[in-house]
């Protein structure tokens, strides 16, 4: 059972339980009538939408499919750091579901869910329970706000934003940048990999920078990394900082943010206090915590062990995880959800039409970094699969580009463009 | 007497080995044209920018992705996917494309 003793107790000194016990259905029964067989995905994000269309295009619509999603549209984080650049707002990243609904007939629920039955193969929500077949969580991450002192999800939407999923914080950021004095420090604090997109920090420096080089050029960028050093395409980082962003940019290694002063817009690291006019803490990341509902976080109880061949989870039956919550050596990345999104939907088909799924998956990723208005630089990489060692292993040709060009500032956007309409038009 | 019975059971398991076998390689190369779509649109169907592959010529697409593969063809990041596949792949994939509409 998915409920805890204290959640029990919680329920049931609220009056909700009455003689069940919870997490079975309650109140509201089945909230869409199930006719046949069932998928229910948990999270509509890059892979979790992916995979709702996915299971429809490649069922010929056989299959029913049920998305849960608790925003009411779709904002793409990828990309999101152009707008503290001022090349998009965020709107221009801020699609709707409507096409998943119409054009695949999908079943979108606006909601939270509250418990996972992996016995009873249901999913409660706070009107009634969704029965399945098969269960997607793609939860993306949760931040982990107990790792620092002074910082809780409120402080964040508040005044010191993480903006690390893009939406409200996002916007916050921007303005905080725009209202920053010329000669001002804006501080960015990077936490301990892994976390969601490896490159995008490093990217924020450097679109912060194109946006203090052209409005308040005597202002400065503070990167505090608690990593010992840049994660991702570091040599094209360490360039483009250097020759766009002269004497702007200053990089400390090991430093981790431990605590935060909301009031003075401090940052503590071991060896110091950092003081800034803008404060952006991204917090350590696990996966998203619905993960919790069925056990599903069995790495470090923060990320979720599955299975390569179809993202079953190592913990549960008939539940599959997908994209930045999923523990393994492959970036944390929108195109990565989607690739896995699209290796669990086949797979997921397979074994309910009882055939066997494709043995040999294999995947794509790739990040672009935009570092100013113009031009843009990426990571590539193929993964396959590793029978004997059963874990996605990196293909060999794989790399960064040459060099950061306008050129690749072009291919971003068109990614950007086809990305979206793969997941959701 | 001929066994046509055994003859006719061993030419059917035949035919549905062979299919089976088929029917597995297009899960394969659909699962393998699926990751291009991130760049390339769904089903290679580009909505902008990024060249279409839907209804590529086979003869065009191997081509192009040895000469990315080899060096032969600049790109900007091409040469690193197809780095990551093998040339019976570049086979299923080309099939793949040339059998989508373009659009
Ligand atoms: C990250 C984006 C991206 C991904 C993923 C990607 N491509 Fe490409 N593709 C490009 C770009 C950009 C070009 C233009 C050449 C260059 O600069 O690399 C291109 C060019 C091509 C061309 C040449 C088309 C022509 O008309 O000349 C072919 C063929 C091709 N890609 C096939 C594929 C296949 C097959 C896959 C998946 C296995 C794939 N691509 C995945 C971005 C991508």
């Amino acid at each position: 059972m998915s409920f805890s003793r204290r959640d029990f107790i919680k329920a049931s000194a609220a009056g909700i339980v009455v003689g069940v016990f919870p997490g079975c259905a309650t109140s509201g029964g089945e909230i869409v009538k199930k006719t046949g067989q069932r998928v229910v995905i948990v999270g509509g994000g890059f892979g979790g939408a992916t995979a709702a269309k996915y299971i429809r295009k490649w069922s010929d619509n056989k299959i029913e499919v049920v998305l849960i999603e608790r925003n009411p549209l779709f904002i793409s984080c990828p990309m999101s750091n152009t707008v503290l650049g001022g090349s998009r707002t965020i709107e221009d990243l801020t699609l709707s579901y409507d096409v998943l609904k119409k054009k695949y007939g999908i079943n979108l629920i606006k909601g939270e869910v509250t418990a996972i039955d992996p016995e009873k193969q249901t999913v409660m929500l706070a009107d009634g329970h969704l029965s399945y077949d098969r269960l997607i969580v793609a939860p993306g991450v949760d931040f982990m706000f107990d790792k620092i002192e002074g910082l809780d999800a409120k402080v964040a939407d508040a005044s010191i934003p993480h903006a690390w999923k893009a939406g409200a914080q996002t916007v916050m950021l921007r303005k905080q940048l725009v209202a920053m004095p010329d000669g001002g420090v804006f501080a960015l604090s990077i936490p301990k990999g892994p976390y969601r997109c490896p490159p995008g920090p490093y990217e924020r420096a450097c679109q912060v920078a194109h946006y203090l080089k052209n409005n308040k050029p005597k202002s400065k960028v503070l990167i505090l990394d608690a990593n010992p050093d840049i994660t991702s395409k570091k040599g094209l980082f360490m360039a483009a900082w250097n020759e766009l962003y002269p004497g702007m940019i200053e990089y400390r290694p090991n430093s981790m943010v431990t605590a935060v002063n909301a009031d003075t817009r401090t940052a503590k690291t071991e060896f110091e206090d950092v003081k800034a006019d803008v404060l952006n803490v991204i917090p350590p990341m696990r996966s998203g915590v619905v993960a919790d509902m069925a056990g599903l976080a069995t790495v470090d109880a923060r990320w979720c062990g599955v299975d390569f061949l179809t993202y079953e989870s190592k913990a549960r039956r008939n539940i599959h995880v997908i994209g930045d919550a999923v523990s393994a050596a492959l970036p944390k990345s929108g195109h990565m959800a989607t690739s896995q999104a699209k290796v669990a939907a086949a797979a997921i088909i397979e074994m309910l039409q009882g055939e066997r799924p494709d043995q040999n998956p294999t995947i794509a990723n790739t990040c672009y970094s935009v570092v100013s208005d113009k031009e843009a630089m990426h990571v590539a990489n193929v993964y396959r699969y590793n029978a004997e060692k059963q874990v996605m292993v990196s293909a060999e040709g794989g790399g960064v580009s040459a060099k950061r060009s306008e050129l690749e500032g072009a291919f971003a956007g068109y990614w950007l463009k086809n990305i979206l309409n793969d997941v959701l038009l | 007497m001929i066994p046509y019975r055994k003859l006719f059971i061993v030419i059917a398991g035949f035919l549905l080995f062979t299919s089976a076998q088929a029917a597995e390689v297009s899960k394969h190369a659909r699962g393998l044209a699926a990751s291009c779509s991130a760049c390339h649109g769904t089903d290679g169907k580009s909505e902008g920018g990024m060249p279409e592959l839907a209804g590529l010529d086979r003869m065009l697409f191997i081509t192009s992705m040895k000469e990315f593969k080899s060096g032969a063809r600049p790109a900007t990041v091409m040469h690193q996917h197809a780095k990551g596949y093998t040339d019976e792949e570049f086979a299923l994939l080309a099939d793949f494309f040339a059998a989508q509409k373009r659009h």
